[in-house]
């Protein structure tokens, strides 16, 4: 086996848009042992070819348990393997059992009927945007409601029960909180939605996803309640994040901006390109992989039992495109990897593209002039394992 | 030229109905990904090979 450096798990940028300092030079051209502050050591891939076979490769399992993934700052592992309904952490007809009605919530055309809704929701917030007048923040009058209300929706909470249902949502994405804090929230959000489900089974219905799990599958109810938690968890912070980074990136590249706005309907390969570049910036290792047999990977033989982390700096890599460090929005769609690969790919990818593409889109059409109130670069950040964003993006137009 | 689409490795996902959509449809029933056109014009075969390529559970193929 090739010796590799071990180098350790740190977040410091020297631009808030860039990757850690020192972290693409200490992956190199891979896969290098890593450190995990729990003095676990895990394998990074970085390579698009790398990332494609361990995503794809059944011989490595997402099953986690004493894994090198971390959540809180005592290097605590949130969930327990076993959770039932944790779609995230298991493999093959398992996770197939889960996956499979779920896509069906998903699916391209059911998003697509979802749109006009979006479209409304980031109207209605943009209009009290400018009725308020400037400055404002970007965040807390955009990128945070539109998707919690969005999946909300998608789920099919009641509104009486809409207030509720997002405080509690919302406390259970604090920053590096303990297993314990975790946890409760967790039970609260649980309390919330028990009632809702009792619902949808008295109703039998099936046209959103609580109805969907409640009538359609075999899930038990504690699948159901995690798998609604999860899907909050998953497509709550992550979408905010990115319609604030990409702003961002925006902001400070003005000639991509005005490529955007010289002709908004071509949103949707825009929004795969800043996926793209967004993701391969922010150079993060959290999608965590065990191999179950020994493989190769980019020339590396990786045991049977050693823990693999692979970074989406596989989206920086010339061998999916061209100048693939540059982010160039006159190019076409091309095979990023920003929502993963294989069978645990997102699945909310097609529900976070319609809402980046239209809340980007009416962003930059209701205000032409939209701009930062203070520099990019002074913004406070948050950083955790799990996602990265701007805390608060102060604007004017 | 013959498309198809491997159903036990589908996990639904919808990429190949983003890629070409006029050769791909989704499943009511469960998502998965549907062939509406298993002899595409040659047109659209660029969309059927991004379909390949996206495709996160490489279930879909082109037989040239
Ligand atoms: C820009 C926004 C988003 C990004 C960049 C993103 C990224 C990702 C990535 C990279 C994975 C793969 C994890 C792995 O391989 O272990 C993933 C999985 C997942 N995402 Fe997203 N996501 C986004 C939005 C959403 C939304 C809106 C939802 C749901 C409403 C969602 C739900 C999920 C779920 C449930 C999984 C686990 C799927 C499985 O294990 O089978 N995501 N996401
Ligand atoms: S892209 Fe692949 S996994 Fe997704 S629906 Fe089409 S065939 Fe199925």
């Amino acid at each position: 086996m090739t010796e590799a450096a071990v180098c350790p798990v740190h977040q410091e940028r020297d631009h808030p848009l860039h990757p850690p300092v020192g972290f693409p030079e200490a992956v190199g051209d891979g896969p290098v042992r890593m450190l995990w502050p729990n003095s676990v050591e895990a394998w990074i891939v970085s390579s698009y070819a790398g990332v494609r076979q361990v995503l794809s490769d059944p011989r490595f399992s997402t099953r986690k348990g004493g894994q090198p993934e971390m959540r809180t700052d005592a290097g605590e592992t949130v969930l327990d393997p076993d959770q039932p309904g944790n779609i995230n952490g298991i493999d093959g007809p398992e996770h197939m059992r889960l996956r499979r009605p779920l896509s069906r919530g998903f699916m391209v055309k059911r998003m697509n009927e979802l749109r006009p809704r979006i479209q409304q929701i980031v109207d209605e917030h943009l209009d009290v945007m400018e009725a308020k007048g400037a400055p404002a923040d970007l965040v807390t009058s955009l990128c945070l409601p539109l998707p919690s209300l969005v999946i909300a929706e998608l789920l099919g909470v009641p509104p009486e029960h809409q207030e509720l249902f997002q405080a509690t949502a919302g406390d259970l994405f604090g920053k590096n909180g303990s297993k314990d804090e975790y946890l409760a929230h967790a039970t609260r959000l649980a309390e919330v939605l028990a009632p809702i489900v009792a619902e949808k089974k008295a109703a039998g219905t099936n046209d959103d996803m609580i109805g969907l799990m409640a009538n359609d599958t075999d899930f038990s109810m504690d699948e159901l309640i995690f798998l609604c938690i999860g899907l909050l968890a998953a497509g709550h912070e992550t979408t905010s994040n990115f319609l604030g980074l990409f702003t961002l990136h925006l902001f400070e590249k003005p000639d991509q901006l005005a490529i955007l706005q010289r002709d908004p309907s071509r949103a949707d390969v825009v929004v795969e390109e800043l996926l793209r570049y967004t993701v391969g910036q922010l150079g993060g290792s959290g999608l965590i992989r065990r191999a179950t047999e020994d493989v190769e990977v980019d020339g590396v033989l990786i045991r049977a039992g050693e823990w693999v982390s692979v970074s989406l700096m596989a989206n920086l890599d010339e061998a999916l495109c061209p100048r693939a460090e540059e982010l160039d929005l006159e190019r076409d769609a091309v095979s990023h990897l920003g929502f993963g690969f294989g069978p645990h790919q997102c699945l909310g990818a097609n529900l976070a593209r319609a809402e980046l593409q239209i809340g980007l889109r009416s962003l930059f059409e209701r205000f032409p002039g939209l701009r930062p109130a203070v520099p990019v670069t002074e913004l406070r950040y948050r950083n955790d394992m799990i996602t990265y964003g701007a805390a608060e993006i102060p604007v004017v137009w | 030229m013959t498309v198809r689409i491997d159903q036990d490795r589908c996990i639904g996902s919808g990429q190949c109905v983003l890629a070409a959509p006029d050769v791909f449809d989704q499943s009511d029933d469960d998502g998965t990904g549907l062939v509406l056109s298993a002899e595409p014009s040659a047109g659209l075969l660029p969309g059927v090979r991004h379909a390949v390529e996206r495709c996160p559970a490489q279930a879909v193929t082109l037989e040239e």
